[in-house]
């Protein structure tokens, strides 16, 4: 049901240019300039894992962007845009699973772009995926243990912009940024000064990313001294252990906000965005 | 089930802490104070106040919007605050003047969607919004997306969700506010409608309609500064006031005439004087008819002709000046607490 609504609300078909744009054409470009810019730094040199390295990681961000900030996002959008978040709420459901559909639909929509991202990426832009060499099993149980793990994140995120009354739209983009550097998407974590990689090692993200990449380039994924030690099975239980860590989190946080956003009356607080 | 009573508060309040400035101190703005309210099952109740009153407050906190900060407040049998999960599914809410909904979905996937928050059967939803979108005069919008609605379609399409579940209690915040005089009455005759359908249903409205209270409401709440003034049926309040005897009178300009020297004639007990663009409007409240004669006499004195008078049944409005000492357009203006 409400991965329904999301769904129509996500894929704005009314206005198909804008939703090609937006699905199809942003992430490609954004994956043309990576490629440009690490063609110019490596001096052409895509034979080097660090390329399918980045390639990979910056094409499965693209779910956090939108799955995470999709949950999240659904409170502002509810709550300023649609004015609907206090029928919501006082409607016989549970809110939190209302907010995951909403990314559910999200994570269809996102799953179109990061298809299309990987594609061009082979086509045209050099990176190198054998298809006989792909761990299937690997690439989908992770895939999905992460985008659950995405939405429990968003549901975290959800919690906190019910609370908040302004800025709110801000909390989904800053993490998401955060998580992007934090999380070894686009450089390998051992780039990072040693005192800030801890966050790094917490964060699901990170082992999610890796374990994708492994599962589809293989060996070359694991050149990168960060995580080498770790065989894919550690690192999936690792993934594993920490979503279900961060996961209690969330609904936890998510019903302390709730009862927060209750006693302040924040729950249909427009602010004229 | 009708053994319970469909609300009860008891000493209800709600204080709201105000961010001022860092420099300032923070502030406390009490938006409620020692509510004790009961409504019946089956009952029309009215919230009658002006604005700042505290209705929408209230209001919240009944439909789990909103914790209150002191008291409690059960409806349809349990508490708000400690089970709203109980409450929910037999309440449902509507406020007025302001236009919400899913613009790209059309009224009726929008109304589909929260019958379906409700468990209603899909092909009984879509009976239901058939008949009571027809009941509003909005069938032939059915298919329309919503953001292609006008303010008071999408104001009838929201009042029709309310409806829509099915509620043991309804809870409406000022539903026919904006909406033109037609829509107003359409609105008003539908709520009678459908609470006569099933005895068992129960409506709050509020409103700073004094007509709407008055013609609508079994029995009404006047609310003032987040206090419950008085509640009773309208008949009953207005009961109150009708050993005064209340006079409209238009009069030529007034020559020097004033509302004190109106009010220091003995048995007159309220004077309000407007001018007009003939002279002038006098609402007079008199201890005793006889006084009247004296009133003509002042005028007289000071040359000033009667050209309209008429005595009138004192209305809610009547009530209210009586309660609070001065009228609800009065009080909006004047009786703001600083937000
Ligand atoms: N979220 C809030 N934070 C702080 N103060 C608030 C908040 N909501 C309402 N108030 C204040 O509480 C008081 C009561 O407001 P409320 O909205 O309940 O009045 P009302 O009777 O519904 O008025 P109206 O007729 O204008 O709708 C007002 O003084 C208002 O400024
Ligand atoms: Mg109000």
């Amino acid at each position: 049901m409400a991965a329904w609504l999301g769904w129509v609300i996500e894929s704005n078909w009314t206005d198909p240019f804008l939703f090609a744009v937006y699905s199809i054409v942003k992430p490609i470009s954004g994956a043309a300039i990576l490629v440009i810019m690490y063609g110019i730094i490596s001096q052409g040199n895509y034979d080097n894992a660090l390329f399918p390295y980045i390639y990979l990681g910056n094409a499965f961000y693209i779910y956090v962007g939108a799955v995470m900030t999709g949950v999240s996002w659904a409170v502002v959008d509810d709550r300023e845009h649609y004015k609907t978040l206090k029928y919501m709420y006082i409607a016989p459901i549970y809110i939190p699973l209302y907010l995951l559909g909403r990314g559910v639909a999200r994570f269809i929509t996102g799953s179109i772009a990061v298809f299309i991202t990987l594609a061009a990426g082979i086509l045209f832009l050099n990176v190198k995926i054998n298809f006989a060499e792909v761990d299937w099993l690997l690439f989908f149980v992770t895939l999905i243990l992460g985008v659950v793990m995405l939405a429990l994140l968003g549901l975290l995120l959800a919690g906190i912009t019910l609370t908040v009354a302004r800025h709110e739209g801000f909390i989904g983009e800053a993490t998401a940024g955060a998580l992007y550097i934090f999380s070894g998407a686009v450089f390998p974590l051992d780039v990072l000064p040693e005192w800030i990689r801890p966050i790094g090692y917490f964060m699901p993200t990170t082992y999610w990313l890796e374990l994708l990449r492994r599962s589809l380039v293989g060996n070359v994924a694991q050149a990168f001294p960060t995580l080498a030690s770790f065989s894919n099975l550690e690192i999936l239980g690792i993934l594993f252990g920490l979503s279900l860590f961060f996961g209690t989190i969330s609904i936890w946080v998510f019903k302390i906000c709730d009862a927060r956003a209750r006693e302040l009356g924040l729950i249909d607080r427009t602010t004229n965005y | 089930m009708s053994a319970t009573l469909a609300i009860e508060t008891k000493d209800l309040g709600r204080i709201y802490k105000l961010r001022g400035n860092k420099k300032e101190a923070r502030k406390e703005l009490v938006a409620l104070e020692g509510v004790n309210l009961t409504v019946e099952r089956g009952e029309l109740f009215g919230l009658l106040g002006p604005n700042g009153a505290g209705k929408t407050t209230l209001i919240k906190i009944l439909t789990t919007l909103l914790s209150p900060t002191s008291g409690w407040a059960r409806v349809a049998g349990a508490d708000v605050n400690t089970e709203p999960d109980a409450v929910r599914p037999r309440i449902n809410m509507v406020s007025g003047g302001e236009s919400s909904g899913y613009g790209l979905l059309t009224v009726r996937e929008n109304l589909w969607m929260f019958s379906q928050f409700y468990g209603v059967p899909s092909k009984e939803a879509n009976e239901r919004i058939e008949a009571l979108l027809e009941m509003v005069g909005m069938k032939d919008r059915m298919h329309t997306k919503s953001s292609d609605l006008s303010t008071g379609l999408r104001q009838k399409m929201n009042i029709v969700r309310g409806f829509l579940t099915q509620p043991e209690v309804l809870f409406l915040d000022e539903p026919t506010l904006g909406l033109d005089v037609g829509a107003m009455r359409d609105v008003r005759k539908f709520i009678l409608d459908w609470l006569k359908a099933d005895k068992e249903r129960t409506l709050l409205l509020t409103t700073h309609y004094m007509m709407e209270a008055e013609e609508l409401c079994d029995r009404v709440a006047i609310i003032n500064k987040g206090r419950v003034l008085a509640c009773d049926k309208p008949s009953v309040l207005k009961h109150r006031l009708q050993k005064d005897a209340l006079f409209e009178i238009e009069v030529s300009p007034l020559n020097g005439l004033t509302q004190q020297m109106l009010v220091d004639q003995p048995e007159v007990t309220k004077a309000a004087v407007t001018e007009t663009e003939t002279g002038a409007k006098l609402s007079l409240s008199l201890v005793e008819e006889s006084a009247l004669a004296r009133v003509i006499n002042l005028f007289t004195q000071k040359d000033v002709k009667v050209m309209n008078l008429t005595k009138r049944q004192p209305t809610l409005e009547d009530v209210f000046v009586d309660l609070v000492g001065r009228s609800m357009a009065e009080e909006e203006q004047h009786g703001q607490p600083e937000a």
